[in-house]
């Protein structure tokens, strides 16, 4: 019989017992709908954490003072200021694979334009900081040398900032407030929305270091030519882990720490970052990827026993068919096609429930969710693949039946 | 024997020290035919009776290609069954032999226009030429106007014509009739008889399987079980050892 023929038996063959067939293919539905959820919930995570990565740059480290990004335990008030431009100097000269080098300092503040005005975050850096945070300037200019060395009064807004400040207008060159201090905008940077903690990056200005420390610090503590957290970044990922090892032995010898004694910095590695969140997801994914296993053997038996039983019920139309022409090899097929239509509704129907729910969990947990065109077709795949497996041994055992006992058969 | 038989154009069915033996070299080994010889011609119209038990059946299934021979010869239509595997044996049955059973066996959910049609498909007949087909050997056993209905919705004599019908569809040359007439009444089981006279007188070889003396006497000849072995006659099978 041709394929045609095959599929259209199949189909008049479960219609006619149709609450079976519903039945059966429960296991696959479930099944199916675990897939697909399984795999939304593992591209989401996947996408959340590219976007994580290409934000923040896969090839950067960042090291700050260790009494500030608590490690271990706190140390010293003292420490949260351990990092110096000393440092930063010393990274950018002595370490090769160390291409971008940014100390930099940070708080909050109000940005004040006439009657506008935005509670925002302040960040003072070097020329450099723009290139590791892959920060493009979309109106003006970013600061030129005699900005950073002269501390000029100048600034420029993140796009959060400028819309609250300026509407619709760019506001370069333009005079706004900062705390109590006047600043030009010198330029502003292009959107980059939503982080991928759902934080906004977009809201913030950025001054020259030196600038920060003079016009904006307000801590009492802090010593001269001191920064916050320095930043790297690394000529190509696969250096990274050389240039942590350097920096951490160049810091280790210039803050004179004794073998054994604690770093009082921490270099963190964006690779750390994504792996706790990998980690969580993973978990939630290992899960419904045991759920949809365990579905699909379950539905693979069901589907596998309710052949097994339609095989034997359905004996004598079996010999008959075999009477009139049928060979093992049609008889199979057909049994094959029977199962493998019962799979692959059902998974037509686990895709339907697997997406609807992917979609409530996007919206009703805080776990990142992604649909796509693939998972589909994986998932369709994988019903067909149930039906064929489990259908195999009832459609083999049909074929090889005696058409000459088939129709004696009461 | 050779005299009985015309003999003119190849026989259709002929055997050649045909056995068959079940359970070959155990305990339990019974020998349904002994050696069976015979020849039906093409448009001949023959009954083969015998008690149950005698290896009518037996010999039935062979002829059907239903199963193969232990030794001896049988050729369907020219072809040596013996050597054939499940794969050829189907294709066989399809292309030679049409059955017609004491129990009609349709398949209940189907019309009996798709009843018919279902070896077709078997055949690998074009979708389109198959309800012509169909429809045409569904009007040659007088069922044309009823061939939307399901099988319960027609007679006991209908529903044998609509498994004649099925039969015929792939103009097999043999129609292979098992107790055509056992679940129907006498009236209705000479409609069936005529229906195969009619159709020998088109040509087609009809064999038929019977316990009954009287269905056997509507046939041209009459061939005789008894014990595993096969006789011309009534008279021929008593005078036997």
């Amino acid at each position: 019989m041709s394929w045609m023929d095959i599929l259209r038996t199949a189909f008049f063959a479960l219609r006619g017992n149709w609450m079976r067939s519903a039945l059966t293919s429960l296991g696959v539905i479930i099944g199916i709908a675990a897939v697909i959820m399984m795999v939304s919930i593992g591209q989401g995570t996947q996408k959340e954490i590219d976007k994580l990565v290409s934000g923040l740059g896969s090839q950067r480290l960042d090291i700050s003072g260790a009494g500030g990004q608590g490690g271990g335990a706190r140390l010293a008030q003292g420490s949260r200021w351990s990092l110096n431009d000393g440092d930063v100097e010393a990274i950018r000269t002595e370490v090769p694979e160390a291409q971008y080098v940014s100390g930099s300092l940070r708080g909050g503040t109000q940005a004040v334009n006439g009657e506008n005005n935005a509670a925002t975050n302040w960040q003072g850096v070097e020329a450099d900081w723009f290139a590791i945070n892959d920060w493009k300037i979309k109106d003006g200019d970013v600061f030129d040398a005699h900005d950073y060395s002269g501390a000029n009064k100048k600034v420029i807004l993140g796009e959060t900032v400028r819309q609250e400040l300026f509407g619709d207008d760019s506001g370069v060159g333009q005079t706004i407030r900062i705390g109590r201090v006047p600043f030009t905008v010198a330029g502003t940077l292009q959107s980059k929305g939503q982080g991928g903690f759902g934080q906004d990056q977009d809201d913030l200005v950025v001054v020259p270091l030196e600038t920060a420390r003079r016009r904006l610090s307000t801590s009492q503590s802090m010593p001269p030519g001191a920064v916050q957290q320095v930043s790297v970044g690394v000529d190509d990922a696969k250096n990274l882990d050389t240039a942590q090892a350097e920096i951490e032995a160049l810091l280790r010898q210039r803050h004179k720490i004794q073998p054994g004694a604690d770093d009082d910095f921490t270099v963190r590695n964006i690779s750390q970052i994504v792996a706790t969140r990998t980690a969580t997801t993973n978990l939630m994914s290992k899960l419904l990827g045991a759920v949809a296993g365990i579905c699909l053997i379950i539905g693979g038996i069901g589907i596998m026993n309710i052949m097994l039983v339609s095989v034997t019920e359905r004996i004598k139309e079996i010999g008959l068919r075999m009477a009139v022409g049928a060979g093992p090899t049609d008889v199979r097929r057909q049994f094959l096609a029977e199962a493998m239509l019962i799979s692959l509704i059902g998974g037509a129907i686990g895709i339907a429930i697997g997406a609807g729910g992917a979609v409530l969990i996007g919206r009703f947990s805080d776990l990142p969710v992604s649909l796509d065109a693939t998972v589909v077709v994986l998932a369709a795949a994988f019903s067909i693949a149930t039906g064929l497996f489990f259908g195999y041994y009832p459609a083999r055992k049909a074929s090889l039946l005696d058409p000459i006992e088939a129709l004696r058969a009461q | 024997m050779s005299s009985t038989a015309p003999a003119v154009a190849p026989p259709v069915i002929e055997t050649r020290q045909l056995r068959k033996v079940y359970a070959e070299g155990t305990e339990a080994e019974v020998v349904a035919l002994r050696g069976v010889d015979v020849q039906i011609a093409r448009g001949e119209f023959v009954a083969i009776m015998g008690p149950s038990g005698s290896g009518k059946s037996t010999l039935m299934n062979l002829i059907g290609c239903l199963d193969t021979p232990s030794s001896g010869l049988y050729a369907c239509d020219g072809v040596d069954v013996s050597t054939l595997d499940a794969e050829a044996l189907a294709t066989l049955r399809r292309e030679k032999i049409g059955f017609v059973f004491q129990g009609f066996h349709l398949l209940p959910r189907m019309s009996a226009l798709d009843n018919v049609a279902m070896p077709l498909g078997y055949a690998r007949t074009p979708v389109a030429e198959r309800h012509d087909r169909a429809l045409r050997v569904l009007e040659q056993v007088g069922l044309g106007g009823r061939a939307s209905h399901r099988p319960n919705e027609l007679s006991g004599g209908q529903q044998q014509r609509v498994a004649i019908a099925r039969a015929l569809v792939n103009s097999p040359p043999i129609l292979l009739a098992d107790e055509p007439t056992g679940a129907l009444d006498s009236r209705t089981g000479e409609e069936i008889l005529a229906l195969f006279k009619k159709l020998r007188d088109d040509n087609h070889t009809v064999v038929l399987i019977t316990h009954d003396a009287h269905v056997a006497e509507h046939a041209d000849r009459t061939l005789v079980m008894r014990d595993g072995m096969l006789y011309h006659s009534m008279e021929d099978a008593e005078a036997a050892p």
